[in-house]
């Protein structure tokens, strides 16, 4: 099963997204920002990273990359795609999902292991998981804070597309503690934790972030 | 030549972080004016000569797709001398 | 102003310049006009007044910084040593890893942010410049008092610009320190170490030869960042009282640097350069000097053709400014094309703007004037070297020996303790290293708070690094010679306490004015102690950077040698960590305490120095760092002591993992009572917990390297008890981790 990952200028966790695919028993293809070609990929990771420094707004020249307008018509048709931290602020920018990541809280970056319990497991992306898993994975951004309009939370939450809930601490004062979310159809999912970083025990908090990658690939053998 | 001014400011609703930890310095320093503080961003772009109307229009556009993201901001465009 | 031509300097030899003003003294100004047999042009003058500067030419410490090339162990691993950008070591399966730590301290105390962020940028590149990737940076830190209001001012700065810059490149930090002391308070010591992994076969050098050969420019535009940074920042005190001097300061793009590391590395990957330099401090000045020296000795630029985003500056100004993100590399003209391919989809400005030539001078033409005529190796080599005076200080005479409360109750055990562990040198740094990535690449095997950091460097064999940051300011005041030694063994051993072999050495040695024979004093026995203690255990010291000045009016900060070392772990799944990981573990310790508390936190708790650093034992450290690498196999955990003592190395790894410990001391057993054994900074031990099932094979093992083994007590519990002192985890982990936050929001 080909998964593609996409590098932008400025992407940086391109490479832990391809192991991860790797890990998980996919083909990880690396696609180019620059070009529109999907390569006959089956699903796409766009990674976390700083495309374009976080210029202007983070993903907001990225989303007028070649390879997103692609990518925005194969998502309409269902195509499963997966946005990580920079990734989701990008598929915000790109209007694949609502609402908008802004600045934390806090005001600092910050890395920790963060808790989260899994919302929805519907998702291609979250099919592997049972709903209200605890898991571990690590948060590493300055931009995390889920905002949205009071309308678009009340679908979110009626609709159950939120996917990933942070749980013991909110790290950022994103709305209603949302840490990822998916599309009306559930194919296009965004989440601010970087599930790739956290697929061995040798390099991070837990293994937990695997089956983001295993369910993927189990999605796409029933069809 | 001349100057387009773009203004870009978070939607009332959305969460200021900055202008927050502005309003909280300001006192710090002994200045007490404030009662709110937030904070958004200036875009100046130049152009050759007087706009034309259909600059304008397109420097809207800009302004609604690029400069700013609608789901969270608001802007304004001034025309500078 | 008219341009002032070769030509011009020639005919006009009565013009006064502003050698004064540039930072140069009158006998540099005469040698120069000797070297040259005419008065410099003025973009000469800029160019020897910033290339002769302290930061850049080293003039006060060459005389010392020798020794680390005449006192050189012989090091088979040793592939690229002092002089080049940075040094290269060979781990092993091919690879090789090249290192350095460098200084940015005045900018940081000017402009926080920028200057940390600059300091990064740097690092990155000098290791980018030999043909590696980067893949881990470490930044130790040093300020004023915690509490103090410019620690306020620079702390968070500094700390958001290490991060900002660091975490956009995507470099994951992995360790350093953060160190708080009056002695720092308006010279901040912002230290920035970066490793970098390559194959053996991809190591590249600055150097520019084969006439005909293209002077290739790329990167960022250059603009008027900086200029007569090197010369009047770093090489001049700040005068107390005085306003703050305010060049303009660089100002980095982290974006730029991120394009430009991986347009670079497919630049290499397609062997495409002959020599390879970045630009940083002193900027064109220094690549095009410094790669002319190194090659054949000739070329000529075209000042004109380098791309500007200011189009104001003069000649002189381009050749001073320090703009950030930019390399200078010498091209086969056949290969060019192929080049400039790989920049455009980088989108990264690349120029020509010279060649390599016949002949040894380095000749500068603007709009066809010659404006610089120079034998390259006069303003990259040759510069003037000071054998400056040196006089042992006089506070010697005025040490006193501590004298310090015994610890007997319960009560007083546990208040000490906290007092301690919530000083803000031992408190938790989370607030501080939450800010830095430490995951992406996916390769970080260990981070803070562990002894080492380490890095997975192939994920088949599970080769890796692990590198460590060390310096004890305080040793160092009291005895430079053996300070240097202790800070060596202290980073060698945390690479040892992690599983890895030490392999060689990196140091940033930063100091006072070297106009101060005191100062000059401690830097020479510093160097001396360095290069005897790399010698003894055959390390080699593979370059470094230098950092004087560090003083406001006439108190200099307390001497701070950095060490950084390097070390190889053939399997990096069997690391050693730092936190206690279960119950019913035994708890040893490794080495003996002995009755001193000179330079220890404790002591400084109670505004005590003391008279008399340790005296290191190091065929004794040699013993243990091989007892640690055989017996890993049978800890459990293993963490160095060091500041705070066993009471610090107890407190941080009983939090880690939230598992607790039940400590026996016995006051009439160690010297010093209690006091020692729990505050006491000894050199040489290591706490470790091994499975009960393991403890004759460590005792054993102990035997065998003659090191000696205390039992302490068992895991386990939700407490920290020592002796009747009982305290709460959760009470400790209040104490140790609301420290930082409370002060810095």
């Amino acid at each position: 099963m080909r998964i593609g990952v996409v590098t932008f200028p400025g992407s940086l966790d391109d490479s832990s997204a391809l192991r991860a695919i790797r890990l998980a028993g996919g083909t990880p293809v690396p696609l180019f920002h620059a070009s529109d070609d999907l390569k006959e990929v089956e699903a796409v990771v766009l990674p976390g990273g700083f495309s374009y420094g976080d210029y202007l707004r983070c993903g907001a020249i990225s989303r007028f990359a070649p390879i997103m307008s692609s990518i925005i018509i194969a998502a309409e048709h269902g195509f499963p795609v997966l946005g990580i931290c920079n990734g989701f602020q990008i598929l915000c920018e790109s209007h694949l999902l609502p609402g908008a990541l802004t600045r934390n809280q806090g005001l600092h970056f910050v890395c920790t292991d963060q808790p989260l319990i899994v919302e929805n497991n519907s998702t291609p992306w979250t099919s592997g998981y049972s709903k209200g898993d605890r898991l571990v994975i690590p948060i590493k951004n300055g931009e995390g804070s889920f905002q949205a309009s009071a309308q678009t939370l009340a679908e979110l939450e009626s609709e159950g597309r939120v996917v990933l809930r942070y749980a013991d601490k909110n790290p950022n004062g994103s709305k209603n503690d949302i840490a990822g979310i998916t599309n009306a159809r559930g194919n296009v999912v965004g989440v601010m934790p970087h599930p790739e970083q956290a697929i061995e025990s040798l390099t991070g908090p837990s293994e937990d972030g695997l089956t983001f990658f295993t369910s993927v690939l189990q999605s796409m053998v029933g069809r | 030549m001349a100057t387009i001014v773009v203004e870009v400011m978070l939607k009332p609703e959305i969460l200021d972080p900055q202008g927050q930890a502005v309003a909280a310095a300001l006192p710090r320093l002994g200045f007490t004016f404030a009662q709110a503080v937030r904070q958004g961003k200036r875009f100046e772009i130049e152009v050759e000569g007087t706009p034309t109307e259909a600059q304008l229009a397109d420097i809207e556009k800009a302004a609604e797709t690029l400069l700013s993201n609608p789901v969270i901001e608001t802007y304004v465009v001034k025309v500078e001398a | 102003m008219a341009l002032d031509t070769v030509a011009n300097a020639t005919a006009h030899p009565e013009v006064v310049q502003p050698w004064r003003e540039l930072g140069l003294k009158e006998d540099e100004y005469a040698r120069i006009k000797e070297i040259l047999g005419r008065r410099p042009t003025a973009s000469e003058l800029a160019m020897y007044s910033v290339m002769w500067s302290e930061h850049c030419s080293y003039k006060s410490s060459k005389v010392h910084l020798k020794q680390f090339g005449e006192k050189a162990p012989h090091s088979d691993a040793l592939l690229v040593g002092i002089g080049e950008n940075a040094g290269v070591v060979d781990i092993g399966q091919g690879y090789a890893v090249t290192f350095k730590i460098e200084s940015h301290n005045h900018p940081s105390f000017v402009e926080p942010y920028q200057g940390a962020a600059t300091g990064v940028g740097g690092i990155v590149r000098d290791i980018l410049t030999m043909g590696a990737r980067p893949i881990a940076v470490m930044d130790p830190l040093r300020f004023g008092p915690a509490d103090a209001p410019d620690t306020r001012r620079v702390l968070p700065g500094i700390v958001a610009g290490v991060g900002g810059y660091g975490n956009c490149l995507g470099l994951p930090n992995i360790g350093g320190e953060v160190g708080f002391d009056a002695t720092y308070a308006g010279n901040p010591l912002v230290n920035a170490l970066c490793v970098g992994v390559m194959r053996h076969e991809d190591i590249k050098l600055a150097t520019a030869h084969g006439t005909g050969n293209l002077v290739v420019l790329f990167g960022a535009k250059t603009g008027g960042d900086g200029i007569g940074g090197v010369s009047v920042l770093a090489s001049e005190t700040f005068a107390s009282g005085k306003a703050a001097k305010r060049p303009s300061v660089q100002v980095g793009d982290p974006f730029a640097e991120k394009v430009l590391i991986e347009c670079s590395l497919e630049i290499f990957a397609e062997d495409l350069v002959v020599g390879i330099q970045d630009l940083g401090g002193a900027g064109l000045s220094c690549a095009t000097s410094e790669l002319a020296s190194a090659g054949s000795g000739g070329m000529s630029i075209q000042l004109e053709k380098v791309p500007l985003r200011d189009p104001s500056l003069s000649p002189e100004e381009i050749l001073m400014s320090e703009s950030q993100e930019r390399m200078c590399a010498i091209i086969e003209p056949s290969k060019l094309s192929r080049f400039m391919k790989i920049c455009k989809k980088w989108d990264v400005t690349a120029t020509v703007i010279g060649e390599v030539t016949e002949g040894t001078r380095l000749e500068i033409t603007f709009n066809g004037e010659l404006i610089v005529d120079v034998p390259p190796r006069t303003v990259a080599h040759d510069g003037p070297v000071y054998n400056r005076p040196i006089a042992k200080p006089a506070y010697f005479d005025s040490l006193t020996p501590t004298s310090l409360p015994t610890v007997d109750s319960a009560d007083a055990i546990k208040s000490e303790l906290l007092k301690l562990i919530s000083s803000p040198n031992i408190a938790d740094k989370s607030w501080v290293t939450d800010q830095y990535d430490r995951y992406v690449q996916g390769n970080s095997v260990l981070a803070q708070p562990e002894d080492s950091g380490m890095v997975r460097i192939d994920e088949n064999t599970n080769l890796g690094v692990a590198i460590s940051t060390d310096a004890n300011a305080r040793w160092s005041y009291l005895d430079p010679y053996n300070g240097a030694k202790l800070a060596l063994l202290e980073s060698c051993r945390n690479i040892a306490t992690s599983g890895a072999k030490p392999l060689a050495v990196t140091n940033c040695l930063n100091f006072g004015s070297p106009e101060d024979p005191g100062v000059m004093w401690q830097f020479a026995e510093t160097v001396r102690g360095l290069a005897d203690i790399c010698l003894e255990m055959g390390l080699p010291v593979t370059g470094g950077n230098v950092s004087f000045y560090n003083q406001t009016g006439s108190v200099a900060i307390l001497p701070t040698p950095v060490i950084g070392v390097v070390g190889v772990i053939q399997d990096v799944t069997t690391r050693t960590k730092m936190g206690i990981p279960s119950a019913g573990l035994q708890i040893f310790q490794l080495g003996n305490t002995a009755d001193n508390f000179s330079g220890s936190e404790w002591a400084h708790l109670y505004g005590q120095m003391g008279d008399h650093a340790p005296t290191p034992d190091i065929a004794a450290e040699v013993r243990l760092i091989n007892l640690l690498l055989e017996a890993q196999p049978l800890f459990e955990s293993a963490h160095d002591l060091s500041d705070g003592g066993l009471a610090a190395a107890l407190t941080e790894a009983t939090l880690r993992n939230g598992v607790g410990a039940t400590i026996s001391l016995p006051g009439e057993f160690i010297p010093g009572g209690v006091a020692a054994a729990l505050f006491a900074e000894t050199p040489g031990r290591v706490l470790v917990t091994v499975d009960p099932a393991n403890r004759a094979a460590l005792e054993a093992l102990a035997a065998k390297y003659e090191v000696s083994l205390h039992l302490l007590g068992v895991s386990g519990g939700d407490s920290l008890a020592i002796n009747q002192a009982v305290i709460p985890l959760t009470e400790l982990r209040t104490a140790h981790t609301e420290t930082l936050p409370r002060l810095f929001g």
